[in-house]
């Protein structure tokens, strides 16, 4: 039995904070969008394709997708340090991972893709947010893609498993928590994204990501009421 | 063979993975795609069911190049043997030494005399190869260097939108506002005329792009020309309905968009 048999949000077990996603945000951009759950929130903006630098990262066969992770110093509880470190160096590599099965770039030999992803502010479930937020804006951008990225993360606390974990349940100490971030191809259940840092079993891990399949699903169909709201 | 569900209406906006249809009696275009029973759009766009087709039309995205089209570029480079032009694109086009000018160009020649970097240039598509290197020809009817005017960038998904059904919603900005205009495939357009008539003619094309998903549009930029210009537009245009492709055809409906 475990320890943890309330939520201290409030929430249900297989219930996310309120998220709110828009689309076309910034105007520069080719394409963008807004995409807050609870209290992180990420901006992300879409360049291209246009002419790939440096030169020797071009590929002659396809277009490349770069993304970039940021979060901005004043977002997060303590100040954060501007500039690429170790940490968002790695979430821009796993975003780009998450989200290169669902484009298609063929027609763009040698152009590349930018994806810019701001976080001006954080409670966990970063990542994610900036997952979501970048298949909106590359969706905006009229990029051929078979399906949206819906990513969620979702928690082990003390052998309970709960979806979208937030900062507080995150830095329960005197309970094990585990941090399990997914993202999904909703229309063919591919994942596309799973890390986990913490604790857990194999089986309370498959029961997470079959938890969090629904709620991906749902994520998505924000994701594209988002586009769709912009052309009303 | 399973009966056939439509889910969406004709131009609906449609989004990537949104699903369209199931079963077999409907089939994919562009924009669209089988996975197993069910049609998915791939893209954000405009569906268009043309019988048995679907298909969406892209409501954003860059410019790509393509044989024939006729693009406003800007020199941004001069090379040995030509020109570089900038066409609004994820590629940069070349215009090469024969195809600049009708006049003799000597070996060794200074190529700013016929275009300066930073200028504008009226050119049609002659080449895009697989690897989207695309070739570009100034000499033919209504190709030239620009002068004066101004230039504005719009969405290249919009520029059917916005010359209209054989020209008709260019052409009605034309007559109430005396402008010079000249609409790139790409989304660079040209305008030249007196500068309120200049201001005039960009709200109105703005107006065009950021209402091209909608119906009874050709009536709404007339009442804004009518009432911005203060003069009456008695030629009634041909309302082009949205989704349907409005490309100009062949050198009369071209030659209509892009001279004077």
């Amino acid at each position: 039995m475990s320890k943890y048999t309330k939520r201290e949000n409030g929430r249900g077990f297989n219930e996310t904070r309120p998220i709110e996603a828009k689309a076309g945000v910034i105007k520069k951009a080719d394409g963008s969008a807004y995409f807050r759950i609870g209290k992180t929130t990420a901006y992300a903006a879409v360049y291209g394709p246009r002419e790939m630098h440096p030169k020797h990262m071009q590929d002659p066969k396809t277009g490349r997708l770069r993304c970039n992770y940021n979060m901005m110093p004043f977002s997060a509880e303590e100040r954060v340090r501007p500039g690429p470190s170790r940490r968002s160096k790695e979430i821009s590599m796993v975003t780009e991972k998450a989200i290169l099965p669902v484009v298609n770039l063929v027609d763009y030999p040698n152009a590349v893709v930018d994806v810019f992803i701001e976080l001006t502010e954080t409670d966990a479930g970063s990542r994610c947010a900036g997952i979501c937020a970048a298949s909106i804006a590359l969706a905006d951008a009229g990029i051929t893609m078979k399906d949206m990225v819906a990513a969620v993360s979702c928690g082990v606390v003390d052998h309970q498993i709960l979806v979208d974990i937030d900062g507080p349940e995150e830095h329960l100490h005197d309970l094990d928590v585990a941090d399990i971030p997914v993202a999904m191809v909703p229309s063919t259940e591919e994942i596309t994204l799973l890390q986990m840092d913490g604790k857990v079993t194999k089986e309370e891990l498959l029961k997470a990501i079959e938890n969090v399949k629904p709620v991906l699903k749902h994520i998505a169909e924000i994701q594209r009421k988002a586009l769709k709201d912009r052309y009303k | 063979m399973t009966e056939g569900n439509l889910f969406v209406k004709d131009k609906d906006v449609v989004v990537p993975g949104e699903v369209l249809a199931s079963g077999m009696s409907y089939l994919p275009g562009n924009g669209t795609y089988r996975i197993h029973d069910n049609i998915m759009a791939n893209r954000l766009g405009l569906l268009v069911i043309d019988g048995k087709v679907l298909k969406s039309l892209p409501l954003a995205g860059r410019y790509l190049p393509k044989v024939y089209d006729i693009v406003i570029g800007k020199v941004i480079d001069i090379l040995m043997s030509g020109w570089r032009l900038e066409i609004n694109s994820p590629y940069s086009a070349v215009l090469p030494l024969k195809d600049a000018s009708f006049a003799y160009i000597p070996k060794g020649a200074d190529l700013t005399k016929y275009f300066e970097l930073e200028d504008y240039v009226v050119s049609k598509i002659t080449n895009v190869t697989s690897q989207n290197l695309v070739d570009v020809t100034c000499k033919g009817p209504g190709l030239f260097k620009l002068r004066g005017g101004r230039i504005i960038h719009v969405n290249t998904h919009k520029v059917p939108r916005i010359i209209g059904k054989k020209g008709s919603m260019v052409s009605m900005i034309k007559r109430a506002t005396d402008c010079k205009i000249i609409v790139g495939q790409n989304g660079t357009a040209w305008i030249s005329g007196e500068p309120e008539m200049e201001v005039i003619t960009v709200n109105a094309i703005k107006m065009i792009e950021e209402q091209s998903h909608t119906s009874g549009l050709t009536d709404k930029v007339k009442d804004y020309l009518e009432k911005a210009t203060g003069r009456k537009i008695e030629f009634i245009a041909e309302v082009a309905e949205i989704g349907e492709e409005v490309r100009p055809e062949g050198s009369d409906a071209r030659n209509e968009n892009y001279t004077e």
